[in-house]
C-alpha cells in the first residue's frame, strides 16, 4: 500500500504546558529539516496537536521512515490515509478499501479505535467503532474481532480531516534537539563517548564536541574516525561543530613534569579545562563524558571527583552506571559501534604509565600542577589553533 | 621532501607501465572477447603481457593465468589444487609465517575436514627441510612456502624445499607465494620444481588489482570463480586489460639490468642495517643482510612503540611499516615476529623499511638522521 501521508506521534512534549507550542514547532521544523536530506518533497504541519507529513512527491518510503526514525522526539510515525469528512457511508467503503489493501490475509483479529476529535460530527465513537467494525465483518467473512487481543489496531481520528491507520512505527523517542540548550561532548573516538552524546541529545540538546588530538603521533586515521563518529551521532543530533585541539605539546610537557602514575589523570583534568572553555566560548550549558564507574583508572570515584573539580559547568556522564555490554548495544543501536572498534590509538593510549594511579588523591594532584609553570601558556595556545570542522 | 620506504606495501607505477595502461583505457579499450578489431586489439596487449611474463621465468605463456593479485592468485592455488586433485589426500602443509591470504586459506580449510602442519621456522625465519621431510606422507595433496617473508625478507630455500618433496610423495604439489621475491630474485620454476607461483602486480610497479598464477603445465586445478568461461574456464570475467598490460610491462621493466639493480638494492640495505645497528637500542630481525632479500629491513626499537615511531617519522615524511602494513590493520601482533621468537617485550617496538630501486644512499641516510634525533626524545616518554 502506498501513503502519501503520516501521522507523526510525540509523547513528553504533551506535558509542556504552556511551553508546548515551542516544543512542536521545534519537532516540525526538525522533522522537516531532516526529509530535505531524503529523496521526493514533503510538507510538514501542524494542526490543533497533531503533526502531520504529506509527500508532495514520489519519495522513497524506507528512506522516508529512516529517516524519521532519526529525529528526536517523534514516538511513533503512523503510515495513514487522510479523507475529507465525505459522509459515513463513504467513510465505511474508504474503511473496508483500507483493511482489504493493507491484510490480503483476512485470517485475523481486529478492533477499531475511533476517536471523534471533532465533536460536531453526527456518530459518537462508540457508534463509529461499532458500525465500522460491522462494515468490515460484512466485507470480509473470515475476519473476527477481538476486543482484548487483536492483531489489528485500527485506528480512525475524526478530525477536520480523517485519519485512518493501523501501524505504529516506534521513532527514537526523547525530544526535538534544540528545546534543551547546548552542552560540549567529550569526543574520543571510543565506543562511549558517542553513545553518551546520542544519550544526552535524545534529551533534546544540541551537541559540540570537542576532540584531543596529538600529531604526529596519533595518526590522521584516529581524527578521521573521530569525524566519521561525529558524522554518525549528527545524523541524530543535528549539525555538529566539531573542535579538534592539538594536545601534543601539553601532553609532553605534562608527561616531562609530573609523576608518571599521576600523568593520566593529570592530562584528563587539562582536557577537562580545555574543554570548558570552548563550551563557554559555543554557547554550551554542560559538558558530556562517555565515562562509566570503574572502567578504568581515571574512572574511578577518586578520579572521577579529580576530574570534575577543574570544572564549574555540570559534566553529564550519562551511561555512568552502565555496564559495557549495555553500552556495546546502544552503539550497535546507534550504528557507531563498527567506527568505534577500528583500532587507531587515540593520545589517551599512546603516552601512559604502566601503572596509574587510581584513587588519586587531589591535593598530591594539585600539588603536581604546580609545577607545569608554562601551561597556561600552552593551554591559550591550544585554544588559539583549535580547528573547526563542521559536521552536518 | 618525501622518502617512501615502504614498497613491500606497494610501488609507484613505472611510466612505462602508465603509458601502456592509458592506451588500453583510452584507445583501444575492446573487451578481447568480443569477435571484431577492437576486441582483437585488446586480447593483442595480453597476449604481449603473457610472452613478457614468461619470458622472465623462462615458462611457457600458457603457464600464465591472470587473476586479481596475489591475494587471489593464493586462494586460486590452494582451494583450485584441493578441489581438482581430492584423491591425492587430505593433507597440507605450510610455514608458521604465511601471508594471511595463504594463512587464512588454510584456516578455513581446516574447518572443512582438512588437516594442515604449519611448519615453524628458526630466528630467522627459515624452514627446517627435515621438519618439511618428516610431515610429508601419503595423504599431502600440497605444500604452500612462500619463496620470500613480506615482514623480515627471509629467503626459503625454494630448490631443496622442491627436492625434499618429490623426494617423499611424487604426487605432492608444490605452491610458492613468489608476491615479495618476484622482480628481485631470478626464478626457474620450471628448473626448481615449482608447480604454482603467485605474483602481485603492483609490488614490482605494477597496477594494484592484478596479478598471476604461473600454474605448470598438466597440474590439475579448479576455478573458483565461474562466469563467462574467459581464460579457458579457470578464471572467468572479462580480463582487466589495462592491469594485464600493465603488470606485463613492469615485469618486463623490472627484471632490466637485474644484477646491477639488485647489487645496488643490497648496498642500499647494508647502508641501512649498519646505521641500525650504530643506534643505541636497535636491533636488526631476520637473516644477515646478504641471505635475506635486498629489500626488506626489519628493525626493533627498544622502548619505542612503533606506532609513535612511525607517526614521528611520517611527520617528518618518511613512510614505513609498523611490522607488516598487511596485517597492521589488525591490533594483534605479527604472526612472522612471534614465530621466530622475537623478544615479547620488541613485538610492538618493530618497523619495516623497505627499499625499491628508486631508493637513494641520501633517502637512507636521511632516515638514519631523522632516527637517530627522534629515540632519545620519544624514550624520554617511554612507558614508567
Amino acid at each position: 500500500m502506498e501513503f502519501q501521508s503520516f501521522l507523526i506521534k510525540y509523547s513528553e512534549i504533551g506535558i509542556k504546558g504552556k511551553n508546548r507550542y515551542v516544543f512542536e514547532d521545534k519537532l516540525v521544523s526538525q522533522i522537516a529539516r531532516k526529509l530535505k536530506t531524503v529523496e521526493g518533497q514533503f510538507s510538514v504541519s501542524k494542526v490543533s496537536g497533531r503533526i502531520y507529513v504529506q509527500a508532495e512527491a514520489p519519495y522513497d518510503y524506507d528512506e522516508t521512515i529512516d529517516a524519521l526514525q532519526h529525529v528526536f522526539g517523534i514516538a511513533g510515525i503512523c503510515p495513514q490515509v487522510q479523507l475529507p469528512d465525505e459522509g459515513f457511508e463513504e467513510l465505511k467503503r474508504q474503511v473496508v478499501a483500507y483493511m482489504d489493501e493493507m491484510y490480503p490475509d483476512k485470517n485475523i483479529t481486529f478492533k477499531v479505535i475511533a476517536r471523534r476529535a471533532n465533536k460536531h460530527y453526527p456518530i459518537d465513537s462508540n457508534e463509529i467503532n461499532a458500525r465500522l467494525g460491522e462494515a468490515i465483518l460484512d466485507a470480509f467473512p473470515e475476519i473476527r474481532v477481538d476486543v482484548h487481543h487483536p492483531d489489528v489496531y485500527l485506528y480512525v481520528e475524526v478530525r477536520e480531516m480523517i485519519n485512518i491507520y493501523s501501524q505504529i512505527i516506534p521513532g527514537p523517542g526523547g525530544m526535538p534537539v534544540g528545546t534543551g540548550g547546548r552542552a560540549m561532548l567529550l569526543l574520543s573516538g571510543g565506543i562511549d563517548s558517542p553513545v553518551a552524546g546520542w544519550m544526552v541529545s535524545k534529551r533534546g540538546v544540541a551537541i559540540d564536541a570537542v576532540y584531543f588530538h596529538a600529531p604526529p603521533y596519533t595518526s590522521e586515521r584516529a581524527k578521521q574516525k573521530v569525524v566519521d563518529l561525529a558524522r554518525l551521532v549528527s545524523k541524530y543530533s543535528g549539525q555538529i561543530q566539531l573542535h579538534v585541539v592539538n594536545f601534543t605539546e601539553i601532553q609532553l610537557y605534562i608527561y616531562e613534569t609530573c609523576p608518571h602514575e599521576e600523568l593520566t589523570i593529570i592530562m584528563r583534568r587539562y582536557m577537562m579545562r580545555i574543554a570548558e572553555k570552548l563550551a563557554e566560548k559555543n554557547g554550551c550549558q554542560a559538558l558530556i563524558t562517555g565515562e562509566s564507574i570503574g572502567q578504568v583508572a581515571s574512572q574511578t570515584l577518586q578520579s572521577l571527583a579529580a576530574t570534575n573539580e577543574v570544572c564549574t559547568l555540570p559534566v553529564f556522564r550519562p551511561v555512568i552506571a552502565f555496564d559495557k555490554q549495555e553500552i556495546v548495544d546502544i552503539a550497535l543501536k546507534i550504528n557507531t559501534y563498527e567506527t568505534s572498534i577500528q583500532p587507531y590509538e587515540d593520545c589517551c593510549t599512546i603516552f601512559v604509565a604502566k601503572h596509574p594511579v587510581t584513587k588519586p588523591n587531589r591535593k598530591i594532584i594539585r600539588k603536581s600542577e604546580t609545577k607545569l609553570t608554562k601551561i597556561d601558556e600552552m593551554v591559550e595556545t591550544a585554544m588559539k589553533t583549535v580547528e573547526t570542522i563542521v559536521i552536518d | 621532501m618525501e622518502i617512501y620506504f615502504d614498497n613491500s606495501a606497494t610501488t609507484p607505477v613505472f611510466p612505462c607501465v602508465r603509458e601502456v595502461m592509458m592506451r588500453t583505457m583510452e584507445d583501444d579499450f575492446g573487451n578481447p572477447s568480443s569477435m571484431h578489431r577492437k576486441g582483437m586489439d585488446a586480447e593483442n596487449y595480453i597476449r604481449t603481457a603473457k610472452t613478457q611474463i614468461a619470458k622472465t621465468l623462462k615458462v611457457d605463456e600458457k603457464e600464465i593465468l591472470f587473476t586479481s593479485g596475489g591475494t587471489e592468485s593464493n586462494n586460486t592455488a590452494i582451494l583450485g589444487t584441493v578441489s581438482a586433485n581430492p584423491r591425492l589426500g587430505k593433507h597440507l602443509i605450510t610455514s608458521a609465517i604465511e601471508h594471511p591470504s595463504v594463512a587464512n586459506t588454510m584456516h578455513w580449510l581446516e574447518g572443512q575436514g582438512y588437516r594442515v602442519t604449519y611448519l615453524p621456522v628458526d630466528h630467522e625465519g627459515r624452514i627446517s627441510l627435515e621438519d618439511l621431510a618428516a610431515a610429508i606422507d601419503d595423504e599431502t595433496v600440497l605444500v604452500s612456502i612462500m619463496m620470500v617473508n613480506n615482514e623480515i625478507g627471509t629467503r626459503e630455500p625454494i630448490e631443496e624445499i622442491s627436492r625434499v618433496i618429490k623426494e617423499k610423495n611424487l604426487n605432492t604439489i608444490f605452491h610458492v607465494d613468489a608476491v615479495q621475491a618476484y622482480g628481485k630474485y631470478v626464478i626457474r620454476p620450471k628448473k626448481w620444481g615449482i608447480d604454482l607461483m603467485s605474483v602481485s602486480g603492483h609490488k614490482i610497479h605494477g597496477p594494484k588489482g592484478i596479478g598471476f598464477l604461473y600454474i605448470r603445465d598438466k597440474v590439475k586445478i579448479n576455478p573458483i570463480i565461474f562466469g563467462g568461461e574467459q581464460q579457458k574456464g579457470l578464471r572467468s570475467g572479462t580480463e582487466n586489460v589495462p592491469g594485464i598490460a600493465g603488470l606485463g610491462a613492469a615485469a618486463e621493466e623490472i627484471y632490466r639490468e637485474h644484477e646491477s639493480r639488485t647489487a645496488y638494492l643490497y648496498g642500499c640495505k647494508s647502508r641501512m642495517t649498519e646505521g641500525l645497528l650504530q643506534l643505541e637500542g636497535v636491533t636488526v630481525n631476520g637473516p644477515a643482510v646478504d641471505d635475506g632479500a635486498p629489500h626488506v629491513v626489519s628493525a626493533s626499537f627498544a622502548g619505542v612503540r612503533s606506532e609513535v615511531l612511525l607517526h614521528a617519522l611520517e611527520d617528518k615524511g618518511i613512510y614505513v611499516s609498523a611490522g607488516s602494513a598487511c596485517a597492521s590493520n589488525h591490533p594483534g601482533l605479527s604472526s612472522t615476529l612471534v614465530a621466530i621468537g622475537l623478544d615479547p617485550k620488541l613485538l610492538d617496538c618493530t618497523l619495516r623499511f623497505s627499499f625499491s630501486i628508486f631508493t637513494t644512499e641520501e633517502e637512507v641516510d636521511e632516515t638514519l638522521k631523522a632516527l637517530k634525533e627522534l629515540l632519545p626524545f620519544l624514550r624520554k616518554y617511554t612507558r614508567k
